[in-house]
C-alpha cells in the first residue's frame, strides 16, 4: 500500500471572526509526487495549509501526515515537513544566510551542518550573490525564493508551495519548477496551490479542487480532465483556457456541482 | 526532539535576538547607561547631600540598587514583549518558529533567557556606572545575584504574557508606561516604604517589586523591610504563574494563532 503524505479528514474551520473557511474538507496525497490544490480566492487553501503546518487551530476534523496525528502529536508530524507560505514573513533586517541557518536551528539542526546545506540550497536557487544581503534588499521575487530555500533546509519529505510562483518572473518560474522536480525526484511530496492552472496541468499528477471549503473535486490530473464532458463552452469575453481551466471554472460556478472520484 | 536538538533550537532563539540587541545598542543598552547617569548625578551630587542618610546609609547608597532594579525591570520586559510581539504582528517571522517542531516550552525559554540576559547585562551596567558615583559596598553577593536573575526571570515572563497577547502596538506600549512605572516608583525604589502610611503601606505589600527590591538592596546594605523567605516564597509562586500562563498561552495558539 503506498503510503499517504498528507491525509484530511472532515476539516472544519471557523475563524475567531467568525467566517467559516473550511467545511468538512477531505483529501489524501499519496507520497512522492506533485499535488495541487485549486480554488477560488477566499476558498479556503491557505487555511488548510495553515492548519496542517501549526499556524491556524482547527475546529474540528482529522490530519495526518506521514501517518503521524499532526493534533495528537503537532511537533513530531511536523518534523518531516516545509512551507513557504503565500505572504512573506521573513525578518526585514535578517540576511539572507542567517534567515535559512536560524530555520535549521529550529529544527535541531546544528550550525556546522546547516550554514553548507544553506549556501547550497541559495546557490540552487539562484542567490548566490545575496547571501549576505538584508531581506529588505532583495526583489519581491528574490524574496520567495529565499522563503524557499527556508523551507527546504530540515530536507522536509512534504513541502507546502501556497502559490510560490506569485510575482515571480517566468525564467525563474521555470527554473524553479525544474529544480522542485529534481526534488520530487528524490521522493518529495510538493502540495502546491496555484491560480496558473497552466501549471498545475503540467506538474500535478493528483489534483483537487477546493470551492468554499469543501472539496468539489479530488482525483487524479485525467480523472479531473475527464470531468469536462458537456459542450465545449462558449465565453462572452472569448477567452478559452486549458482543458482544467474549463473543468475548473465548471466545478466553482456552479454551486451544486460536486465530484467525488 | 531529542534534548539536542531542543537545545539547539533554545540556543538559536537565544542567538538571533542577541544579534538584534547587538546591532541596536544604542536602543537596547545605552538608554539605561545615560538615565541612571542622570539620576546618580541628581541624587547622589545635587540632592543627596540634603535628603542625608535613609536607614543609616548615605542616600545614594541607598538608592543605587533601586536604579539597578529600574533597568533589569524594564529591559527584561520590554525586550521579551517587544522582540515577540514585532515577530508575530509586524512581518510574522514568529512563524518560522511556529512551523518548526520546536515545543511551546522551548519558544518560552529562549524568549524568556535572552530577555533576562539583557535585563542582567544592563543591570550589571548600571552598577559599573554607580562606581563612577559613589563607594559600593556587598554584604551578600549571593542575594544580589538571586535577586537580580529572579526580577530579570519575572519581568521577562511577564513582558512575553504581553507580547504574546498584544493585539496591537498601544497593547505593548501601555503596560510599561502605566503599570510598570507605578510598581516601580510605589515599590520603594526610591524610599523606604517603612516611611508609607497605613493604606499605601499596605497597597505596597502587592507590588512585586516591593520584594525584588528590599531583597536587593539587603544584599548590597544588609537591610530589608521584610523577610527574605518570605520575599522568595511570593517572588517564585509569581513566576510560577507566570510561566504557566504562558505556556497555556503558546500551547493553546491564543494570541499567536489564528
Ligand atoms: N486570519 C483570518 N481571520 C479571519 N478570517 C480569515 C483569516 N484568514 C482567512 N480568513 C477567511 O477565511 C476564508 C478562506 O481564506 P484562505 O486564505 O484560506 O483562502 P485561499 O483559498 O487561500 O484564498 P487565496 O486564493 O485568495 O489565497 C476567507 O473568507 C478569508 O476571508
Ligand atoms: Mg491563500
Amino acid at each position: 500500500m503506498q503510503e499517504n503524505a498528507l491525509t484530511v479528514t472532515h476539516l472544519e474551520k471557523t475563524y475567531a471572526g467568525g467566517t467559516t473557511a473550511l467545511r468538512g474538507a477531505s483529501l489524501s496525497v499519496p507520497a512522492g509526487n506533485f499535488f495541487a490544490l485549486l480554488g477560488p480566492n477566499g476558498a479556503g487553501k491557505t487555511t488548510l495549509i495553515g492548519i496542517a503546518t501549526g499556524l491556524v487551530t482547527p475546529s474540528s476534523g482529522a490530519l495526518e501526515m506521514f501517518g503521524i496525528d499532526a493534533f495528537k502529536e503537532p511537533e513530531r508530524a511536523r518534523r518531516a515537513v516545509g512551507v513557504v507560505p503565500q505572504n512573506l514573513n521573513l525578518d526585514f533586517f535578517g540576511k539572507a544566510i542567517d534567515i535559512v541557518v536560524n530555520q535549521a536551528g529550529y529544527y535541531g539542526i546544528p550550525r556546522s551542518v546547516a550554514l553548507p546545506r544553506a549556501r547550497a540550497l541559495l546557490a540552487d536557487l539562484g542567490l548566490g550573490g545575496k547571501m549576505e544581503a538584508r531581506t529588505r534588499e532583495l526583489s519581491g521575487g528574490m524574496q520567495r525564493r529565499l522563503m524557499i530555500a527556508r523551507a527546504l533546509v530540515n530536507e522536509p519529505r512534504l513541502l507546502f508551495l501556497d502559490e510560490p510562483t506569485a510575482g515571480v518572473d517566468v525564467e525563474s518560474r521555470r527554473g524553479m519548477w525544474k529544480y522542485l522536480r529534481t526534488l520530487v525526484e528524490k521522493g518529495v511530496t510538493i502540495f502546491l496551490t496555484t491560480h496558473y492552472l497552466e501549471e498545475a496541468e503540467q506538474l500535478a499528477k493528483r489534483i483537487a479542487i477546493i470551492d468554499k471549503g469543501a472539496i468539489v473535486a479530488h482525483g487524479t490530473l485525467d480523472e479531473i480532465l475527464a470531468l469536462d464532458t458537456g459542450p465545449t463552452p462558449t465565453h462572452e469575453d472569448g477567452f478559452r483556457g486549458g482543458r482544467l481551466e474549463e473543468v475548473y471554472l465548471k466545478l466553482t460556478h456552479a454551486p451544486a456541482n460536486s465530484a467525488h472520484l | 526532539m531529542t534534548p539536542y536538538e531542543q537545545w539547539i533550537s533554545y540556543y538559536t532563539i537565544i542567538r538571533k535576538d542577541i544579534v538584534r540587541m547587538l546591532r541596536v545598542w544604542p536602543q537596547t543598552f545605552l538608554p539605561s547607561i545615560v538615565t541612571s547617569a542622570l539620576y546618580f548625578l541628581i541624587f547622589g551630587a545635587f540632592l543627596g547631600s540634603r535628603i542625608g542618610q535613609v536607614q543609616g546609609v548615605s542616600y545614594i547608597a541607598f538608592v543605587v540598587p533601586g536604579l539597578v532594579m529600574l533597568s533589569v525591570v524594564m529591559n527584561s520586559y520590554m525586550n521579551s514583549s517587544f522582540t515577540m510581539f514585532t515577530s508575530k504582528f509586524f512581518n510574522r517571522n514568529i512563524d518560522e518558529i511556529l512551523v518548526s517542531p520546536t515545543p511551546p516550552w522551548i519558544i518560552i525559554a529562549g524568549f524568556v533567557s535572552s530577555a533576562m540576559l539583557r535585563g542582567i547585562i544592563t543591570g550589571v551596567l548600571v552598577l559599573a556606572v554607580a562606581l563612577f558615583f559613589t563607594h559600593l559596598s556587598v554584604y551578600s553577593a549571593a542575594s544580589i545575584a538571586i535577586f537580580i536573575v529572579l526580577t530579570s526571570l519575572i519581568f521577562a515572563l511577564a513582558g512575553l504574557v504581553n507580547g504574546v497577547y498584544a493585539k496591537s502596538i498601544d497593547g505593548i506600549n501601555i503596560v510599561p508606561t502605566f503599570v510598570l512605572t507605578p510598581l516601580v516608583y510605589l515599590g520603594g525604589v526610591f524610599y523606604s516604604t517603612e516611611l508609607l502610611p497605613g493604606f499605601w503601606g499596605t497597597l505596597t505589600k502587592f507590588d512585586p517589586i516591593f520584594y525584588l527590591i528590599n531583597g536587593l538592596r539587603y544584599g548590597f546594605l544588609g537591610i530589608s523591610d521584610v523577610s527574605l523567605a518570605t520575599s522568595l516564597a511570593i517572588l517564585f509562586a509569581l513566576a510560577g504563574i507566570l510561566l504557566l500562563t504562558n505556556w497555556y498561552l503558546i500551547r493553546t495558539g491564543l494570541g499567536l494563532k489564528q
